[in-house]
C-alpha cells in the first residue's frame, strides 16, 4: 500500500484570466494517508468545493500535481480518470444523486456494472453493501419512495460496493435532519473503523468535530490543519 | 461490460419515461406510415389509370364525324348536302375501304357504329343503355370487348339484319336481375331483341358505365330503330399498339381522298386515340403521385424534427444523469452506446410500426383509390426515419458525456 492516499501538491484553480481572475484554489498541498478520517471545513467560497472535485477526478486544474493512491491523475485523459473514478473514489453528495426511477439495489450495481463484474456477483456485493448501511429491506425502492437519510444511505451503499481506496463525501449531511445526520455520521465512523479512508466537506463544525483530523480553508488556502482534541490520528 | 449488458441499460432508460417513449416513437410511426400510405395512394391512382387503359385496348382508334351539322334522312353512301358545309358524314363504305390490306396495311378490322337511343323493356323491368349501337362483329375484337355468356353475333346475322343482342352486365341485372338472359327477349323502342350473350366486366372508364351497353347487328338496329342515318364513328383496330400513328395515318389517306379533302384543307372527320388520352391522364397522375410524395416528405422531415426535439429535450434532461453515471466510473463509450442504442431502438420500433401501419393502411381504399405500395418509398421512410432517430438521438448524448462531471453534475 503506498505512504498517501491523497498527495495534492501546489495545486492551483484559476477561473478567468488577467485583472479579473480568481483563485478558487491557490497554491494548496495536501497529504492524508490511508485510514484517515479527515474534515475539510470553510464558509462558502473558501474553495473547499473545488478541492473535493479536484481530489474526486471530477475536475482538472490550472497547475499543480496530484497523486491519487500513487497514481498521478493529474496526467490522466478523461477516459482512465473514468476508471480511476469508478475505482478508487466512492462519492457521496450532498443532493445524494441517484439515479431516479431506478431502485436502490440497481443504483448500487451501477459502479459495478461499468467495472464489468458479472450479474451474479454483483447483485451479491450490492446487497451486502446495503446491509451494511442497513436496508436489506429497502432494496426493490426508488429513491423518491425512501426518506432523504435512506437515499444518503443509498449512495453510502454504492460508494462502499466498489470497495474504494478513499470515501469523498461533499456535505453529505446538508440536506438531512438531526436524526439521519446522526446515524449517518455513526455509519462514517464504522466505515472509518473498517480501515477506509473517510474525507468529509462540511461547514458543519458538528460533523467536522467527529473526524480525527480538521481541515480549515479560506479563499482558496489551507488556514489550519489539526487533529481534533480527544481523537487519535 | 459488454453490448447486451448496455442494452439492458438502454431499454431500462426507455422504461423509465413510458409517455416520452411511446410520444417519440408514435411521431417515427406516423412519419414513415404517412409517406407509405400516401406514395401508395399516389401510385394506385396512376396503376388505375394504366389498368383501364389496359382494359380498353391500346390500338383502337376511333373516328367521328367532326364536320359540324349533317344532315339527317340520308342512305348509305348518300353525300350530305348540308347548307353551306361540304362535310361528308361517315358511311359504312368508309369502313369497308378502311380494311384495305394494300392501301392500310396496318389496320386489321374496322366496324362502323349506329348508335341509338333506346330503352328496353322486359316485363316490368326496364333499361335504357348509356350505348345502344348497331355494328358489325370485328367491334367486339377492335373495342377489346370479350364475350362472357353466350355468343357474339355473325356476319350473317349482319346480313340477314337479324334482331340479336349482346348485352353488357350492367343492362343484363337491370333487365333480368340473377336471371340467365341469354335466350330471353326484350323489346327496345318496341322492337323484339333476342339476347345472345353478355360481354365481360369491363368496369366504368371516367363518367360513363361500360357495362350499360347493347350491341346489334347494324343492319338490325338501322332497320328497326333509327333508319338509315350516317354513322355515329367507326372504330378502327391497328395491327398492335406499335403502329397506332401508321394506322392512323392510313385512315387519314384513305378518308381524305372519299371524302375529297384536299391537302391542308380542314377534315369532316376527328380521330381518338384513347390510348393517347389515357396517356395524358397517366401522365397527371404521375405529378399527383409526386406531389403527395412531396407531402409526405415533408411530413417525414417534421417528424424528423419532432424526434430530434424529444432527443435533444432527452438529452438535456438527463445532463446530470450522465454526470452521476461520469462519477461512479462510467467511461464515455459506454454512456454513448447506451444513448445510440436507445435512439436506435426508438427509431427502429418506430419505423417498423410505421411500415406494418403503412402495410395495414394500403389495404383500405382511401378517397376511391386503391393504395399500391412503393418498395423503395419503405425502405425510403424507414432508412430516413432511423437515420434522423440515430443522429439526432447520438449527437447531443455525445455533447454531454464529453462534458467534465462536474459540468455534468452542476446541471439542474
Amino acid at each position: 500500500m503506498p505512504d498517501l492516499v491523497i498527495d495534492v501538491r501546489n495545486a492551483v484553480k484559476q477561473y478567468g484570466v488577467g485583472a479579473a481572475s480568481i483563485f478558487a484554489l491557490d497554491d494548496v498541498s495536501l497529504q492524508i494517508s490511508p485510514g484517515e478520517y479527515v474534515a475539510i471545513m470553510g464558509p462558502s467560497g473558501s474553495g473547499k468545493s473545488t478541492l473535493m472535485n479536484i481530489m474526486g477526478a471530477l475536475d482538472n486544474m490550472t497547475s499543480g500535481k496530484y497523486f491519487l493512491d500513487g497514481i498521478e491523475i493529474s496526467a490522466m485523459d478523461e477516459n482512465s480518470l473514468s476508471i480511476v473514478r469508478g475505482r478508487k473514489i466512492g462519492f457521496i453528495f450532498q443532493s445524494f444523486n441517484l439515479i431516479p426511477r431506478t431502485s436502490a439495489l440497481a443504483n448500487v450495481e451501477l459502479p459495478l456494472a461499468y467495472q464489468g463484474i458479472k450479474s451474479a456477483e454483483r447483485k451479491l456485493r450490492a446487497t451486502k453493501a446495503l446491509e451494511v448501511v442497513g436496508l436489506a429491506d429497502r432494496m426493490s425502492h426508488e429513491p423518491t419512495e425512501l426518506s432523504g437519510g435512506q437515499q444518503q444511505r443509498v449512495a453510502v451503499a454504492r460508494a462502499l460496493a466498489t470497495r474504494p481506496a478513499l470515501l469523498l463525501a461533499d456535505e453529505p449531511t446538508g440536506a438531512l435532519d438531526s436524526k439521519s445526520t446522526h446515524d449517518l455520521l455513526d455509519l462514517f465512523d464504522q466505515i472509518n473503523e473498517a480501515g477506509r479512508t473517510v474525507i468529509v466537506i462540511t461547514h458543519e463544525h458538528d460533523v467536522a468535530m467527529r473526524a480525527k483530523r480538521t481541515i480549515r480553508m479560506r479563499d482558496g488556502k489551507i488556514i489550519s490543519d489539526e487533529l481534533n482534541s480527544g481523537k487519535v490520528a | 461490460m459488454n453490448l447486451f449488458e448496455i442494452i439492458r441499460f438502454a431499454f431500462r432508460g426507455l422504461s423509465i419515461n413510458k409517455l416520452r417513449t411511446s410520444l417519440t416513437t408514435m411521431g417515427i410511426m406516423i412519419g414513415v406510415m404517412s409517406v407509405i400510405v400516401l406514395i401508395a395512394v399516389g401510385n394506385g391512382s396512376s396503376k388505375a389509370v394504366q389498368d383501364s387503359l389496359d382494359r380498353l385496348g391500346t390500338n383502337s382508334i376511333q373516328i367521328r364525324s367532326g364536320g359540324g351539322f349533317v344532315g339527317g334522312g340520308g342512305i348509305q353512301g348518300a353525300r350530305s348536302r348540308g347548307r353551306s358545309s361540304t362535310s361528308k358524314p361517315l358511311t359504312i363504305l368508309d369502313a369497308v375501304a378502311l380494311v384495305d390490306k394494300v392501301n392500310a396495311p396496318s389496320i386489321k378490322q374496322a366496324a362502323p357504329i349506329a348508335n341509338a337511343t333506346a330503352t328496353c323493356v322486359n316485363g316490368t323491368s326496364t333499361s335504357t343503355p348509356s350505348t345502344f349501337s348497331g355494328t358489325w362483329p370485328s367491334y367486339f375484337e377492335a373495342a377489346n370487348s370479350r364475350i362472357a355468356k353466350g355468343t357474339y353475333f355473325t356476319n350473317d346475322d349482319v346480313t340477314q339484319a337479324r334482331r340479336v343482342a349482346v348485352i353488357g352486365n350492367t343492362t343484363a341485372t337491370e333487365l333480368f336481375g340473377s336471371e340467365n338472359p341469354i335466350g330471353q327477349v326484350v323489346r327496345c323502342g318496341g322492337i323484339p331483341f333476342t339476347i345472345i350473350g353478355t360481354t365481360e366486366v369491363k368496369g366504368s372508364t371516367g363518367f360513363q358505365d361500360g357495362d350499360s351497353i347493347f350491341l346489334a347487328p347494324i343492319t338490325a338496329v338501322q332497320n328497326s330503330i333509327t333508319g338509315f342515318v350516317p354513322l355515329s364513328s367507326i372504330i378502327v383496330e391497328a395491327k398492335n399498339s406499335k403502329v397506332t400513328d401508321l394506322a392512323q395515318a392510313e385512315i387519314t389517306t384513305i378518308l381524305n381522298t372519299r371524302h375529297g379533302i384536299k391537302a391542308g384543307g380542314t377534315a369532316d372527320y376527328q380521330l381518338f386515340n384513347q390510348a393517347s388520352l389515357l396517356t395524358t391522364s397517366a401522365s397527371s397522375s404521375k405529378v399527383f403521385t409526386v406531389l403527395l410524395g412531396a407531402v409526405a416528405a415533408i411530413s417525414l422531415l417534421v417528424g424528423g424534427i419532432g424526434i430530434t426535439n424529444i432527443m435533444l429535450v432527452t438529452v438535456v434532461e438527463r445532463t446530470r444523469e450522465i454526470g452521476i453515471r461520469k462519477a461512479i466510473g462510467a467511461p464515455k463509450r459506454i454512456i454513448l452506446a447506451q444513448f445510440l442504442i436507445e435512439a436506435t431502438i426508438l427509431s427502429l420500433v418506430g419505423g417498423l410500426m410505421g411500415v406494418i401501419g403503412g402495410f395495414v393502411g394500403s389495404h383500405f381504399m382511401i378517397v376511391g383509390v386503391q393504395p399500391v405500395i412503393v418498395p423503395s418509398s419503405v425502405f425510403l421512410a424507414f432508412g430516413v426515419s432511423i437515420l434522423i432517430g440515430v443522429f439526432f438521438g447520438s449527437y447531443p448524448a455525445s455533447r454531454a458525456a464529453s462534458l467534465r462531471p462536474i459540468e455534468a453534475l452542476r446541471h439542474e
